[in-house]
């Protein structure tokens, strides 16, 4: 019967395996300087690249950084530290609600108060869109990491004389830094990959995106536009980006695992 | 406290840092310092011809990006209307009630002739197929269920048509192209004309939806035994078989550069003057019989001067020069009456 | 001295302030969200009512809107991932806490986890091109020509499909029904384990029928959670469910999910009460993840007492 189990174990890693090996097969023949720094083509001309989407990717995990990181590391301080009973616990759960928000949802929140109003898709909406979506998941780690600190920690550097505030700023969130910055950086490599909120809110773009008021392709989205695609080319290109993307996403979480090792329960 | 890995870390953070900023600011060494971009919307029927203009036109005016995104006709008249991009683009005009929702007027400008194809995928099945409208239209009701049904074997006597399901394949977006080609089943068909109607968004009674032109031509690629529509060009360049359709006058004709001007013809002459007309099912021997016109949506009134030049040098670029471009993806040119009629209307863009 | 004392205080409130203000942002955030949900659907809410969930008709032409086969589609390709990841995920997690040695099991978990990390567009780019082609060539004929009795598996195989959104919907669920169900079974305490080891039962007994019933309801709760994942899922499901809204007896035939009719036709919904009728369907999932997600956090929160994925 453990057999059986041992199967379903080394089933759900092969998967893993699978996807990056067939990543890397499809995907590496097609990775050249082109790729990376070339504007796409027009339909149906071979050649072109990614890089006005790899750029774009950038810039939107940038914007959603400066959005996510201060409300979610602050929100988290305020939970971890601040809060009290009534006030954390709705914030708690009103961060709990948001963080399940479906992304296609949340796209049509950023196309209602972003798009609509400012009469344009731009990079900036998508930005927005997925900044809030980093929001939840980074005052979970945050608060989780403070919440690990010792209290022993707390109460020396107040015995020593600080206040809460001094104690928290030069202690408490110093203590935690690793274990918080590998949460920020789990959440960047989450919303890298989001696609649909970016559907109608970045938009798309064949030329380098020159404002944050315009559109801007980002790297899922071409995956996207170019797997559903009938033609060769694009599905080569689609491959390509795959790899990219995939890589980018399991070196950060690759790195966050070594930066501060896993703890679970009861080893 | 002094964790191993702090300094790592640290230097990790910086060189992440350092790669997010370069990158970001990469595009704007990229860039000249005063680009414009003007951002349109919509059919993917034309989107070969309008991704190569865009292209072509930067080459000329490289401060000037015009950045058109196929997200189907039903989106370019959403998104016109709502003003969230400059212009819009589509090969089913917008109908009355459309236009009144309009808060600045919004003119239809013609830019090429297109055709839509029953494009199909058979294994085995190498010969052209003939395809009469109640064929068609039996098929998309989901009447005509197997490629081996007597009325397809009539119209095919000397093909091997196999005993298999036929797999339809229609447009899961709003779409200029399925409003073509349902403008037409609608005209040839009256059970099409109650049952389900015309627009760029149907009911439809079966099929697999695949997003945009581009969608249904994979889907048709690669689903065995399948059946489609989509715009010439998609077919003619991914090699895809395509068959001919029976027009009013009783012949079997292939969508080509002649068969759509054919359908054209007629209409040039009686152009309406806000250019909205379907000349499906059009009369003539060697008209084919799902050919359309297709629109870019520019609103009458651009506040932005510098869009606004840019949008009407375009415009009339598109008109002389850019009408070259065509026929090598296979869409057919504007008639010189409708041509010198869209010269004038320009002046109506303020 | 007493002046430095009320300068310190004062910081505190200060600080207190600051971070209450960003907290309250969230609220503030998730408010308007859930506002322009309500209000953006309002159209179709005062049209059709509750009709708008019980009518099976999606027709932008005739303007008449119905959510049934969109949740019928999301629904059914969610049970559908349960069905088969569950045993998949469960299996896989009692292996990892109960035969594994620790440091194969943690690097395993590990791998597992990283599973999680694969952004949704690229499992439907594989699934296109991998899962789809296997479905059309060789599972559904198998499942049609050995089951083909049951309307489940009968009809032609398109490839994609409910059946194929199901299968892609179960991979991604697995990394979280194996992470948080290894950790519950983890939690079991020590004393259980070897009190029934000392009664005499087998081990592969001492974790079915107790270590795995006494973390029960982590389990349930980590099944719940992947339900509300698989609900939210939209572009793989997008790319390989076939896009038909019909509601249809067969696991082979196309369908349509909420996420996946919105990313197709919100940027070109015509017409408001379309937009609307869009709108509305978000929330209906919004609401429906909700209600999951609460269920799941009460049965987590019941077994490892607060920590949570």
């Amino acid at each position: 019967m453990f057999t059986l189990t041992g199967v379903c174990a080394f089933v759900a890693v092969g998967v893993l395996f699978f996807i990056l090996g067939y990543l890397l097969w499809r995907g590496a023949g097609s990775l050249n300087l082109a790729f990376f720094t070339e504007l796409p083509k027009p339909v149906g001309e071979v050649g072109g690249g990614f890089g006005n989407a790899i750029v774009g990717s950038a810039k939107l995990l940038a914007l959603a950084s400066a959005i996510g990181i201060p409300i979610g590391f602050i929100g988290g301080v305020y939970l971890a530290e601040f809060g009290g009973k009534t006030p954390g616990f709705v914030v708690r759960y009103t961060t709990d609600l948001l963080n399940g928000v479906p992304s296609i949802v949340m796209g049509i929140f950023a196309y209602a108060i972003i798009v609509l109003p400012m009469k344009h898709f731009s990079t900036l909406a998508g930005g927005i869109a997925l900044g809030v979506m980093m929001v939840p998941i980074t005052v979970r780690s945050t608060e989780e990491f403070l919440r690990a600190v010792p209290q022993s920690l707390r109460e020396g550097a107040l015995a020593l004389g600080a206040s809460k505030w001094k104690a928290v700023t030069t202690v408490v969130i110093p203590a935690a830094m690793r274990g918080i910055i590998t949460g920020i950086m789990l959440g960047i490599a989450r919303v890298a990959g989001e696609t649909a909120p970016l559907l109608f809110t970045a938009f798309s773009n064949q030329f380098w995106n020159s404002s944050l008021r315009e559109p801007t392709a980002s790297l899922p989205v071409m995956i996207y536009t170019y797997a559903i695609s009938p033609y060769e080319d694009w599905h080569q290109q689609a491959w390509a980006g795959g790899l990219v993307l995939l890589s980018l996403v399991l070196i950060a979480n690759l790195t966050a695992r070594f930066v501060f090792p896993h703890k679970h329960a009861g080893s | 406290m002094n964790a191993p890995g702090g300094v790592w870390m640290r230097r990790m953070i910086a060189s992440l840092l350092v790669v997010l900023f370069s990158a970001a600011s990469l595009n704007f060494v990229a860039l000249a310092a005063d680009t414009l971009t003007v951002t349109g919307a919509g059919a993917t029927f034309p989107y070969p011809i309008y991704s190569k203009w865009f292209n072509e036109y930067h080459k000329l005016h490289p401060e000037i990006q015009i950045n058109y995104q196929s997200i189907g006709s039903g989106g370019g008249i959403r998104q016109v209307l709502e003003g969230t991009v400059d212009f819009g683009a589509t090969d089913g005009p917008m109908t009355d009630e459309q236009l009144q929702q309009a808060k600045t007027k919004i003119l239809h400008f013609p830019t090429v002739l297109g055709a839509d194809v029953p494009t199909y995928n058979i294994p085995g099945v190498t010969q052209e197929l003939n395809f009469t409208p109640e064929a068609l239209a039996g098929i998309f009701l989901g009447k005509i269920t197997k490629w081996s049904d007597p009325e397809l074997k009539k119209a095919n006597p000397n093909v091997n048509l196999p005993d298999k399901n036929i797999i339809v394949v229609h447009r899961s977006d709003g779409s200029g192209t399925t409003y073509v080609w349902v403008d037409y089943l609608a005209k040839v068909s009256p059970e099409w004309k109650t049952k389900v109607g015309v627009n760029t968004s149907v009911n439809w009674p079966v099929g697999l939806g695949g997003k945009g032109n581009e969608g249904v031509a994979g889907l048709v690629k690669q689903t065995p035994n399948s059946l489609g529509y989509v715009e010439l060009v998609y077919a003619v360049q991914n090699k895809m078989a395509y068959g001919r359709v029976r027009n009013s006058a009783g012949a079997f004709v292939k969508a080509d550069l002649a068969s759509v001007t054919a359908a054209a013809s007629g209409a040039a002459k009686q152009m309406p003057a806000d250019f909205r007309v379907s000349i499906t099912n059009a009369a003539g021997k060697d008209a084919y019989p799902i050919s359309s016109f297709t629109w870019l949506l520019v609103p009458s009134k651009i506040t932005d001067p510098a869009k606004k030049k840019a949008i009407k040098d375009f415009l009339q670029w598109m008109l002389a020069d850019g009408q070259n471009m065509v026929e090598a993806l296979s869409y057919a040119r504007l008639p010189k009456e409708v041509v010198a009629m869209e010269q004038k209307a320009l002046a109506q863009v303020q | 001295m007493q002046k430095f004392a009320r300068r310190l205080k004062q910081g505190d409130e200060v600080a207190y302030l600051i971070t209450f203000i960003f907290a309250a942002s969230i609220i503030v955030i998730t408010a308007l969200l859930v506002y322009e949900l309500y209000t953006g659907s309002a159209l179709t809410r005062e049209r059709f009512g509750l009709r708008f969930l019980t009518s099976s008709t999606w027709d932008p032409v005739a303007l008449d809107f119905g959510a049934l086969p969109f949740v019928y589609g999301t629904v059914v390709t969610s049970i559908l991932a349960l069905l088969i990841g569950v045993p998949l995920g469960v299996g896989a997690a009692i292996f990892l806490s109960e035969l594994a040695p620790p440091r194969i099991s943690d690097g395993l978990a590990f791998l597992i986890e990283l599973l999680a990390a694969v952004p949704s567009v690229i499992y439907g780019l594989l699934a296109i091109f991998t899962l789809v082609p296997l479905m059309r060539e060789y599972i559904m004929p198998f499942l049609e020509s050995t089951l083909g009795f049951i309307p489940l598996f009968q009809g032609p195989a398109y490839g994609v499909g409910m059946l194929t959104a199901g299968v892609i919907l179960a991979i991604m669920i697995l990394p979280f029904l194996i992470s948080i169900s290894r950790e519950v079974l983890l939690a079991v305490p020590r004393e259980q384990r070897e009190a029934a080891l000392a009664l005499g039962a087998t081990r592969w007994e001492m974790a079915w029928h107790v270590a795995v019933p006494y973390a029960r309801a982590g389990i349930f709760g980590s099944i719940f959670l992947a339900l509300a994942r698989a609900l939210g899922e939209t572009m793989a499901v997008t790319m390989v469910i076939g896009n038909d809204p019909k509601i249809n007896a067969s696991l082979f035939a196309p369908s349509y999910s909420i996420a996946a009719v919105i990313a197709n036709e919100f940027s070109e919904a015509t017409g408001n009460l379309y937009i609307s009728a869009l709108i509305e369907l978000g929330l209906v999932l919004f609401g429906i993840t909700i209600i999951v997600n609460a269920i799941a956090r009460l049965l987590i929160l019941a077994t490892t007492g607060g920590r949570t994925h």
